[in-house]
């Protein structure tokens, strides 16, 4: 008890951090989960997505300031610059590259997305430069909220606080929904499960997968456009992103979406204790708790244990 | 390709390795590092046979690269750091290995990646022991007792690195026409058969995974004595996609593969990089999604179909 | 004759589906014992409890004395106690050589990584089995070019390398075109007896029953509905109204 009264700050920063984290976390692993889902696939390019969206969104966000909009005008522009990279790479990823490969062996797919993830990594490169990208209007803009944490007030960011978890729970609920409820997500869950089944009832595979393939496209880019306000965008970014969001998806299962806001939290926080409290195992905590929920569960937290069939 | 095939090229092409790094000497330190990826690739490919792929093979090469810079405080003889270094890959790989061989395909490639992750972590962050970033400068290494420098030493571990790489190729060879490699084989087409055969397809696939540890130890140990400068760069999981990448490059289906590969690679890498300063990575990216598409036996497969066996 | 195999008291149930609800069966040293029964009965599950890939949630079952249950597929393969399947497991991208050789070479565990699998001793006694089951023309197939019956029989092959003193067949010849089926039934029974196997198998067709089992079992909602002769047993009435009232005499693949 003592120890908490003493570091109750920390605690109550940790918590806070964690969240935002774990938001932006949560938007990348959903979307690279619902498209293995239905590719089969994890895409390795998708954390380039993510930075990508970041980019764009610190890029637009800059350019629109300039022009002397008003700076509450940054919200918007993320969500245009997700909404573009998504709309613009998604399609012609799936079109031009996934969907001639969807017959050859898996090691092979993979591996298409890896030889994208370095192409896309020096395109950024050459598009943005080497230099840190900072667009931080919209954080400034919302200002800072004192939160009571106990005897404390800990000043977090107003965005951090609401925007960036608001959105996740929005992506969330929306996702729940759409793949509950609506003739689109049932036919998305319907090739997940089998796709020769689905198609032999008439779904349109090939359809469900461009549709898939640019939504989580889309959520990558958000989740980076979210983000970029909270970040000074550097090279690298992608690939340590994509990394965590593997670590997100193995250890919530395969194919879940409620189950990788449950693992993204848990490795959000994870990591941003160790920040205040251990900060030389930042980038091992969230593959210790990865490598321990698969030991007890191989299947993932949420995964559905999979019998080979004889 | 017969055996005699086989072995003729691979000795045609140790030949052309000495000749064009004799011929071409900033070439010889290019040679050597293909080598010792090649080295590591081939173990890749013993796990692509089982039809599993590990992200996170770095780990082994920074183990074994680490090992040698430390080593060479405490015992400068080249012939005792690479045989070490690489015993200290195959026991690393051998308690990782009862671990990562319950999982497949996916799983077991993020589980590798995470582990890598984790040592990357360790290198760049404890920087009391491994300096972090700025990574650890090797000190005098003796062969045969002789203390070598300069294009001497280049010379002694690029045949170190040409010895390692007919031998474990060779190895490899018969190892994949055993039982034991058959049954590994097993584990990517029909693994339930094998417990049906009173066969343990984890046990075949962790003496795979530790002999695949072995081989990057091997490779790392190499990069280590060429370049003579450890970073935490070579555990980073991008290093782990490389030897991936040099393996579908390569072709899997032969022992020559990997170092064909290897050296495609890196020759690759040398000239886009000189080419195109920024964009050497698209460039690979590009040669990569090319191979995939068009040739999807790798280099290998072009050159077997030409002259059947 | 002594009893090779002992089932007591197997209860499993999927969900609602009781497959197995109390069986009670001995297998006998060198018979030929047939499973007969409508789909869904739980013979598979008989097979799939007895080989290790299912745990009955009750019961016991001792071969030769020695449980079975709690044990591996692999430890119990170990025991002796080899299995087909219904849907052929073979390793698709070797030759049928190869697999019935690798077969072989499991036998004595898999662990020589120096010397090849196609050595004489392997490929010898591969090729041998392969020839008394009629695939000699086949052996340098690949496994995943095979027509179903060919399959079939490798898969039995690869079951009969283990050198078992039980072998369970998953309907051995369901897949199998009509016109060779009795064929590949004679060779397999010859094969069979050849070694000494004893043998259970799952059969939808009453014929090759009627032909070459020397008991009948009848599974019915996870009971031993009857057991005996095959005579006595096809010519039962209720066990005709049951099981061969679905499955017309004569016709008895088409339903397999």
């Amino acid at each position: 008890m003592s120890w908490l009264s003493e570091n109750g700050l920390l605690v109550g920063l940790a918590l806070l951090d964690g969240l935002s984290y774990a938001a932006a976390v949560f938007m990348v692993a959903v979307g690279l989960n619902l498209v293995f889902g239905v590719l089969r696939v994890l895409n390795v390019a998708h954390g380039s997505l993510y930075a990508i969206g970041g980019y764009a969104a610190a890029s637009l966000g800059l350019f629109v300031a300039s022009l002397g909009a008003p700076p509450w005008a940054g919200l918007p522009v993320l969500l245009a610059a997700a909404v573009l990279v998504g709309a613009i790479l998604g399609p012609l990823i799936e079109r031009l590259l996934l969907r001639r490969m969807q017959d050859r062996e898996p090691v092979l797919q993979l591996l298409v997305t890896f030889a994208l993830f370095m192409i896309l990594e020096d395109l950024q490169k050459l598009v943005w430069g080497v230099q840190p990208v900072v667009f931080d209007a919209p954080l400034k803009w919302l200002g800072t909220v004192d939160v009571p944490f106990g005897t404390d007030v800990i000043p977090f960011t107003a965005y951090q606080l609401y925007v960036l978890p608001g959105v996740a729970l929005a992506t969330l609920a929306g996702l729940a929904y759409v793949l509950r409820f609506t003739l689109v997500g049932r036919m998305v869950v319907a090739v997940t499960v089998d796709r020769e089944a689905a198609r032999a009832l008439g779904i349109d595979a090939a359809k469900v997968t461009l549709l898939t393939f640019t939504a989580g496209a889309a959520l990558a880019a958000l989740g980076g456009a979210l983000a970029a306000p909270t970040v000074s965008l550097v090279p690298g970014v992608g690939a340590s992103t994509i990394v965590l969001s593997f670590a997100v998806v193995a250890t919530a299962g395969l194919g879940q979406v409620e189950g990788a806001a449950v693992a993204a939290l848990l490795i959000g926080l994870g990591r941003s204790f160790a920040v205040y409290v251990a900060p030389e195992f930042e980038v091992v905590v969230p593959y210790a708790i990865m490598v321990a929920v698969l030991l007890f569960r191989p299947q993932g937290l949420f995964g559905v244990a999979e019998t080979r069939r004889i | 390709m017969t055996r005699l095939g086989e072995t003729l090229l691979a000795l045609a092409g140790a030949a052309a390795v000495l000749a064009l790094a004799y011929a071409v000497p900033w070439l010889r330190f290019v040679l050597t590092i293909a080598l010792a990826k090649g080295l590591a690739v081939l173990g890749i490919l013993l796990l692509l046979r089982a039809g599993q792929v590990s992200f996170g093979h770095a780990l082994y090469l920074a183990l074994a690269a680490y090992g040698i810079a430390f080593g060479t405080m405490a015992v400068p003889e080249a012939l005792v750091l690479i045989p070490g270094a690489a015993l200290l890959s195959g026991l690393v790989g051998l308690v990782i290995g009862l671990f990562v061989v319950r999982y497949r395909e996916i799983f077991f490639g993020m589980l590798n990646l995470a582990l890598s992750m984790v040592f990357y972590s360790v290198l760049e962050k404890f920087y009391a022991v491994t300096h972090g970033a700025d990574g650890i400068r090797l000190g005098p290494v003796t062969y045969l007792g002789r203390p070598l420098a300069g294009e001497a030493a280049e010379w002694a571990v690029l045949a170190v690195a040409l010895g390692l790489a007919l031998a474990f190729g060779a190895l490899v060879r018969v190892a994949l026409a055993s039982p034991l490699g058959e049954a590994l084989a097993g584990i990517k087409t029909r693994e339930t058969r094998l417990d049906f055969m009173g066969v343990s397809p984890r046990r075949v696939l962790l003496a795979a995974y530790v002999a695949s540890a072995v081989m990057a130890g091997c490779g790392g140990a190499i990069i280590a004595l060429t370049t003579r400068h450890v970073t935490p760069a070579i555990a980073y999981w991008t290093t782990s996609g490389e030897l991936v990448f040099i393996a579908i490059l390569g072709g899997a289906g032969s022992v020559l593969g990997p170092f064909l590969g290897a050296a495609a690679y890196e020759l690759t890498r040398v000239y886009a990089a000189a080419l195109v300063a920024n964009a050497w990575q698209m460039v690979l990216g590009l040669v990569l999604l090319a191979v995939i598409v068009f040739a999807p036996g790798g280099l290998w497969g072009m050159i077997a179909r030409r002259r059947p066996a | 004759m002594s009893v090779l195999l002992a089932a007591r008291g197997l209860r499993l149930a999927f969900g609602g589906l009781r497959a197995a609800d109390g069986i009670d069966l001995d297998v006998e040293a060198g018979e030929f014992l047939a499973i007969i029964g409508p789909n869904g009965a739980g013979k598979t599950t008989f097979i799939n409890m007895t080989t290790g890939y299912l745990r009955p949630q009750g019961g016991s079952i001792a071969f030769e004395g020695r449980p079975v249950l709690g044990l591996s597929p692999r430890r119990i393969v170990g025991l002796g106690i080899a299995r087909s399947f219904q849907l052929p497991q073979l390793f698709s991208e070797h030759t049928v050589l190869q697999n019935v050789a690798l077969a072989v070479a499991a036998r004595e565990g898999v662990w020589s990584a120096l010397t090849p699998l196609l050595r004489p001793r392997y490929r010898d006694e591969a090729a041998e089995l392969i020839g008394r089951f009629g695939l000699s023309g086949i052996a340098g197939v690949r496994a995943d070019a095979l027509n179903e019956g060919a399959r079939k029989l490798v898969d039995i092959a690869m079951a009969v390398a283990l050198r078992p003193r039980l072998l369970l067949m998953d309907e051995p010849t369901s897949g199998v075109a009509a016109a060779e089926k009795m064929a590949i039934v004679e060779t397999l029974v010859r094969v069979l007896r050849e070694a000494g196997v004893t043998a259970v198998f799952v059969e939808h067709d009453m014929e090759v029953v009627g032909r070459f089992a020397d008991r009948v079992a009848v599974w019915g909602q996870g009971r031993i509905a009857a057991l005996g002769d095959p005579a006595t047993i096809l010519n039962d009435p209720e066990v005709q109204r049951t099981v061969i009232g679905v499955v017309p005499a004569g016709g008895a693949h088409a339903a397999a």
